[in-house]
């Protein structure tokens, strides 16, 4: 809580004793209310004129508070905008609260101040309904151009059964399709250059080299691209909507999907976030394991990313050879939880199994195995004279451009800052593990690509490490909010019975809050903030995913480049397309 | 038998044969990515999957020949024939033995260069019919390295010429008989590899179909058997840079106890399996690497190729 005071006082210095109100949250993070006429100048403050400046803007959201029961001591706020920042050099956060009055409220854009605002801001509008005045481009952004509502507020239905039956008539299928004409005035795009008519090229959704439901619209000049602008939603399934449906409990499986590379490492964003929440603190042996299956789903998604960039660049090997190295990994998640690509297997409180008979015998297996193959992958892709051509000097970015746009992990890394919450803010007992964190300097896409490479050798080390120092005890704790809870006594006394039963039927009862957690995920940093109004669903869920950032970027760094570097930055960034989307 | 009768079956076996080769390509393509990538590859039709070829032919042949009402129809249906007719003439000049061959011309390289120059205008006017902006692209970029490796092809044969002193491919290989040309001529060698692989469009050069980049690049829209031209005709191409490999710079049919065919088409093999090894090691250029590598560095090194060799034949006389 000092931190929290101290920036306060920071504030209140600049803008005077009564502006702002300060509110207490269960992640440490200092969150502050200003009002809606000073918000902005709040925001430029923060980032450009503070001494050691949040230069991030890491999350930006909203939250409809009509429904909301605990509330005390917030100023009176009918839709809420939080943003969130980040400062490297004070390794802070911050959160900023606005609160807006009235149904369709609205407030000034901060585009201006963080270019990367701008999908956020649009977010908004798309999912709350919140106008913000001066944004340049203000449309839906994951719903469809024709959706009618928006679908976070409370008085939108979750469920297709509370929408009536869907018929789609011809008249109406032509109707959607005719929507999605691309019209290149509306994006600000110019039709041609002096000389030249452009050619816009419609780039996906379906394409082989989008990694998924991703469409670009490119404005071509030959083959070179002098504008393009991104169309995403595609694979838009409401997961913040499904979080205020679900109990805290069942929400676990649908983490997964979100980075569906990622497996786990959604699931552990989450219930440490709900831990939070709850004030779980989950035993040493869960935490522990946890952070070995993470490190695995970090080294399955490293290795379809290996795999695929190489394919993006006409290699077609490597990808086989990666795929089934990656299948040696599923093998020992399946061993060890059942499941493959998405086992739900984290637990409020810790993981759903102890790790079974044998299972330290196939991961030294594999800590064997795998070294020999990433030196020959070295060979193969990273050495290889045309793999240097194609990406080295392509997609670069500076440092200051990666924070303007909120890049984090490795692509953040690549332009030579270390930043990695592993050792920044370390969580789940990563401080007690040695691991180096890889930079590069040129923040091309030769050096995203190092990056990643080096962190498969880190996250096996940290494997190794697992293994050898796994403590003993319990794989869940013993706290009451614990989903499922622990069974030993459930069979012996009637009260344990009714605690069981409730927790299994109903779900826990989380008490109310808020808390954020963010994680060093497979593509940067992938945080849960996570709102509890006393219930057994979240009153809000708020996903913040690396790979939404990272795409909004790429039309700025493919200027002026070809189709085949598109695609190879496309590739060098690693993002999946439910992870933007969510 | 006359001559004409047994040149008219001649005609005919080679063309079964060049026919039956490029159909087996595909397994054999296939079979050996598969082994080089740690999985299987056909192995359910016949033994080894020895009839995916036959059952690939059957699915070819049956499926809707579609051509796109936007297209520019008779360009776009006489564009994939081009490429096979171009290949398949090519043909006509190899001599496989010493007694076989189809037409002995004093000018056999340059008809093979020129039938190259010819069969770009396939890939690029199958771009340019289809109407779309993809296969645009491809033909685009497929003429655009046609520029590039077509130069310092027909350069990097010049050594060869110098040392036959002949454009016809049997007096080029009879010269071979003390030595087989990849050795004086290495450079020349290496130089027109690459040339054969930028001119069968494969990895690294296969921009103009560019899969990752460009959907199916040229052939996007072709379905059927007219994408099935194309598709065969990719595996003559290799089959012919091959044989011509194996003629132009390791002696032909020359070799030791078998048959001289044999050894023709031993050797040919040998460069088609090199062909598939290249394609699954290396990734793609971009396309104005591929230019100022053509340009910059392979032109110029077929040039001095030229010249050094010229000197050491004045030299040697």
């Amino acid at each position: 809580m000092d931190q929290n005071t101290d920036i306060l006082q920071e504030l209140r210095l600049k803008f005077g004793e009564l502006t702002f109100t300060p509110q207490v949250t269960l992640d440490n993070v200092p969150t502050i209310w200003a009002p809606q006429e000073k918000v902005c100048d709040v925001l430029r403050f923060l980032k450009n004129e503070i001494p050691s400046p949040y230069r991030m803007l890491y999350d930006m959201t909203a939250i409809d508070e009509r429904l909301r029961i605990h509330k005390a001591g917030h100023p009176n706020s009918d839709f809420t905008i939080v943003y969130h920042l980040l400062s490297f050099e004070r390794n802070a956060d911050i959160r900023i609260k606005t609160p807006l009055t009235g149904e369709n409220p609205s407030l000034g854009s901060i585009v201006d101040i963080w270019q990367s605002a701008n999908w956020y801001e649009r977010e908004i509008w798309d999912l709350f309904g919140i106008r913000f005045e001066g944004h340049p481009h203000l449309r839906r952004i994951l719903m469809p151009p024709t959706w009618e509502g928006h679908p976070l507020r409370k008085e939108h239905p979750a469920r297709a059964t509370e929408l009536g039956p869907f018929e789609l008539p011809e008249d109406k299928a032509e109707f959607l399709e005719n929507a999605l004409q691309f019209h290149p005035e509306e994006w600000g795009m110019k039709l041609g250059a002096e000389d030249t008519d452009f050619m816009f090229l419609n780039l996906g959704p379906q394409h082989p080299g989008t990694h998924g439901l991703l469409r670009i619209i490119l404005a071509l000049d030959g083959e070179e691209i002098a504008d393009s602008a991104l169309d995403i939603g595609y694979h838009h399934r409401g997961a913040e909507k499904m979080g205020e449906r679900q109990s805290w409990h069942t929400f676990i499986p649908y983490t997964d999907r979100i980075d569906y590379l990622g497996g786990v490492m959604n699931n552990f964003a989450y219930v440490q976030a709900v831990e939070a929440l709850a004030g779980i603190n989950a035993p040493e042996k869960a935490q522990m394991i946890r952070i070995m299956m993470a490190e695995f789903f970090r080294i399955a998604s490293h290795l379809v990313w290996y795999g695929t960039f190489a394919q993006d660049l006409g290699a077609m090997s490597p990808v086989f050879y990666m795929f089934n190295d990656r299948e040696r990994v599923f093998d020992i998640v399946s061993a060890i939880t059942g499941g493959r690509m998405h086992p739900a297997w984290f637990r409020i409180g810790g993981v759903s199994q102890d790790l079974p008979k044998g299972w330290d015998t196939l991961v030294k297996e594999f800590i064997d195995y795998f070294p020999a193959r990433l030196a020959e992958y070295d060979k193969l892709v990273m050495q290889n004279r045309i793999f240097k051509a194609r990406t080295q000097g392509v997609g670069a970015y500076s440092l200051d451009e990666a924070i303007d746009w909120g890049v984090t992990g490795p692509g953040l890394r690549a332009c030579g800052l270390d930043w990695d919450f592993r050792k920044k803010r370390p969580y789940s007992g990563y401080d007690q593990i040695e691991f180096d964190v890889p930079t590069a300097q040129k923040g091309d896409s030769y050096d995203r690509a190092v990056v990643r490479v080096e962190e498969l050798r880190q996250s096996l080390r940290i494997i190794e490490q697992c293994v050898k120092n796994m403590p003993a005890g319990p794989y869940k704790s013993d706290h009451p909010l614990t989903t499922p809870p622990r069974k030993e006594r459930t069979m012996k006394d009637i009260e344990t019975l009714i605690t069981h039963f409730l927790s299994v039927s109903w779900g826990p009862v989380i008490p109310p809050g808020e808390a954020c957690f963010r994680i060093e995920a497979t593509k940067g940093a992938n945080s849960y903030y996570l709102i509890s109004d006393g219930n057994t669903m979240a009153y809000r869920v708020r996903i913040r995913t690396p790979s939404f950032a990272h795409l909004q970027m790429i039309p700025s760094i493919t200027k002026g480049l070809t189709i085949a570097d598109l695609i190879a930055i496309l590739g060098s960034v690693d993002y999946v397309l439910a992870d933007v989307d969510r | 038998m006359n001559e004409p009768e047994q040149s008219i079956i001649l005609l005919y076996l080679i063309l079964v044969g060049v026919l039956l080769t490029a159909a087996g390509l595909i397994w054999l393509e296939r079979r050996l990515l598969g082994l080089w990538q740690d999985r299987y590859g056909p192995n359910r039709a016949g033994r080894f999957g020895s009839l995916q070829v036959a059952a690939d032919m059957i699915k070819i042949f049956t499926k809707e020949d579609w051509i796109p009402p936007f297209a520019d129809k008779p360009v776009f249906v006489i564009a994939p024939a081009i490429i096979v007719i171009t290949t398949l003439l090519s043909f006509a000049v190899i001599p496989f033995a010493p007694e076989i061959e189809i037409v002995n011309l004093n000018i056999g390289l340059l008809f093979f260069l020129a039938m190259s120059s010819l069969s770009v205008y396939s890939v690029a006017l199958a771009g340019w019919a289809s109407n779309n902006k993809y296969s645009l692209l491809g033909g685009l970029r497929a003429a655009a390295q046609m520029l590039g490796y077509e130069v310092f092809m027909g350069l990097s044969l010049a050594g060869v010429i110098m040392l036959a002193g002949s454009f016809n491919l049997r007096e080029i290989v009879e010269a071979q008989r003390n030595v087989w040309f990849f050795i004086p001529q290495f450079p020349g060698f290496v130089i027109f590899v690459i040339a054969g692989l930028a001119e069968t469009r494969r990895i690294p050069f296969d921009l103009p179909e560019a899969e990752n980049e460009l959907i199916a690049g040229f052939h996007t829209e072709y379905s059927g058997m007219k994408f099935g031209m194309f598709f065969v005709g990719e595996y003559m191409g290799v089959t012919l840079i091959s044989a011509l490999i194996a003629t132009l710079f390791f002696g032909g049919w020359m070799g030791p106890l078998l048959p001289p065919l044999c050894w023709m088409i031993i050797k040919t093999f040998i460069f088609i399996c090199g062909f598939i090894l290249v394609r699954a090691s290396l990734p793609r250029l971009r396309y104005d690497q591929l230019l100022s590598f053509g340009w910059k560095l392979m032109l110029p090194l077929a040039l001095l190729n030229v010249v050094v060799t010229g000197a050491i034949i004045l030299a040697a006389s």
